[in-house]
């Protein structure tokens, strides 16, 4: 009643709000660190070998679940499902005939013009184990890391097209962002006329922008587009997008384009890393001395 | 004095150390579960439930160097940027402990009100650290999760309380007095 601050009766250590203080100025540290500087790869790396562990013991119950789900499919859906597949065999047997012959014209064409041979990709099958909680990014994560040679910046694709990028690599699984991401680019063509664009996420609802494109250019609603291959990072040809719709309005000085992603983005659980074995890009040229000697 | 309180009348034990710990592990393992779609925004951070949990009961038990690991933990498992969540659990902790004395005197539907506060404002301090390094707003859902996480709050305050209302008949009365 007479003194409202008694004497604290305990040690206490610091004062919580200077406490506080301490922590908010730490985490601060941390978050400039990582955002602008991206000095924590390593200390990620080693707390990440303590909770990977955990996630995956997370995830054991769900896919046992899952795993048993599937034990307990019906004969009749079995046989329909067979009878498919033999189907899309038979099919795709015709087509790969095809292919090789095709494959085989194209390496004597390709020899007879002394062209340089497209690499050879290499690919290895993942499983997608969860998507990541954070509502601000694409990305998922997948049971391949370092550990199985994956490396930061190889492709992901699925059956249809690509699905995102290798953007960083555990020990024993890594992170993938999605093109559909707000930050992620893929350089890509036009299928129909050649024309080049690079197509970023929306990061909104599994849509695509190519943004800074003329209002002019030669985009129409259909038109699909395939990875250029110029960034000797994905490979040329997969299918990335097909363009939904093109709003041109004049008083803006670029054309809105919505495409709709090829690939299965949110749906498939099995992806493929592709290991693009692309030759090094030549050494960019040095503006900087040229200017000074001029000088 | 402290019998007074509503909680003081059901709690009759301390929890033991082992107890808090093992609570925020099985809450970061839940936080970790594979979600897809729109659970993962439906989701509440039980971490972060958890944690508010001990610090508005036991505010000397458990402090701020506890919310900025748990944080920091929860930045290695979401793959985030490093030092979001140990920011926005350290802000919302020191909130939560400067109510602490309030909230201990209210029903856990009364504190369910407040942690509701308590929750939006973990989400804002980490919507801002993001849009301050150029994220998208991901949309008003977002802030969905506090709301379902408050109203779990009642719920978790019964299931975190068990342990603490079996009275063991070796625990003398003057348990009555716990801190």
């Amino acid at each position: 009643m007479i003194d409202t601050t008694p004497p604290p009766f305990f040690k206490t250590g610091l004062r919580p709000a200077t406490r506080f203080a301490i922590f908010a100025l730490l985490s601060l540290f941390l978050i400039l660190a990582d955002a602008r500087f991206g000095y924590l790869h390593p200390l990620r790396q080693a707390l990440a070998v303590i909770i990977n562990p955990l996630q995956h013991a997370v995830n054991a119950p769900v896919r046992l679940a899952a795993q048993v789900g599937e034990f307990f499919v019906t004969q009749t859906r079995l046989r329909v499902e067979n009878d498919e597949l033999r189907e899309a065999r038979l099919r795709l047997s015709g087509q790969l005939m095809e292919f090789q012959a095709l494959q085989a014209e194209n390496a004597h064409l390709r020899a007879l013009l002394k062209a340089r041979e497209r690499y050879a990709n290499h690919a290895q099958l993942a499983e997608i184990l969860y998507s990541e909680r954070d509502p601000f990014a694409r990305k998922i994560i997948i049971d391949r890391g370092s550990l199985h040679q994956v490396e930061p910046g190889q492709v992901v694709v699925d059956e249809l097209g690509v699905v995102g990028q290798v953007t960083r690599v555990y020990p024993g699984v890594s992170e993938v962002t999605l093109i559909t991401d707000k930050n992620q680019a893929v350089p890509v063509q036009n299928l129909r006329n050649g024309l080049r664009a690079v197509v970023f996420g929306s990061g909104q609802d599994g849509t695509l922008n190519v943004p800074f494109m003329p209002i002019h250019a030669d985009l129409q609603p259909g038109d699909q587009l395939v990875t250029s291959g110029i960034d000797g990072i994905y490979p040329p040809g997969l299918p990335v997008a097909t363009v939904l719709r093109v709003e041109r309005n004049a008083a803006y000085p670029f054309a809105r384009i919505t495409c709709l992603p090829a690939a299965g983005v949110d749906r498939h659980r099995q992806v493929l890393v592709v290991a693009s074995h692309a030759p090094a890009p030549p050494p960019r040229p040095k503006p900087m001395e040229s200017a000074r000697g001029k000088r | 004095m402290a019998s007074a309180s509503p909680r003081q009348s059901v709690l009759t034990r301390p929890p033991r150390t082992r107890f808090i710990v093992m609570s925020l592990a099985l809450a970061l393992l839940a936080n970790l579960l594979p979600w897809n779609g729109v659970a993962v925004l439906l989701w509440p951070d039980l971490v972060a439930l958890v944690l508010l949990y001990w610090i508005i009961h036991y505010p000397r038990r458990i402090g701020l160097a506890s919310a900025w690991f748990l944080g920091l933990l929860m930045d290695i498992a979401e793959g985030v940027l490093f030092g979001q969540h140990a920011l926005a659990y350290v802000v919302t902790a020191y909130a939560a402990w400067l109510l602490h004395r309030r909230l201990q005197t209210f029903n856990p539907w009364q504190q369910a009100l407040y942690v509701l506060g308590l929750l939006l404002l973990l989400e804002l301090t980490m919507l801002l650290v993001r849009l301050a390094f150029g994220a998208a707003f991901p949309g008003w859902l977002y802030f969905a999760g506090s709301l379902v996480g408050a109203v779990l709050w009642p719920l978790l305050t019964l299931v975190l309380q068990l342990p603490q209302r079996r009275q063991p008949a070796t625990t003398p009365p003057y348990g009555t007095a716990s801190r």
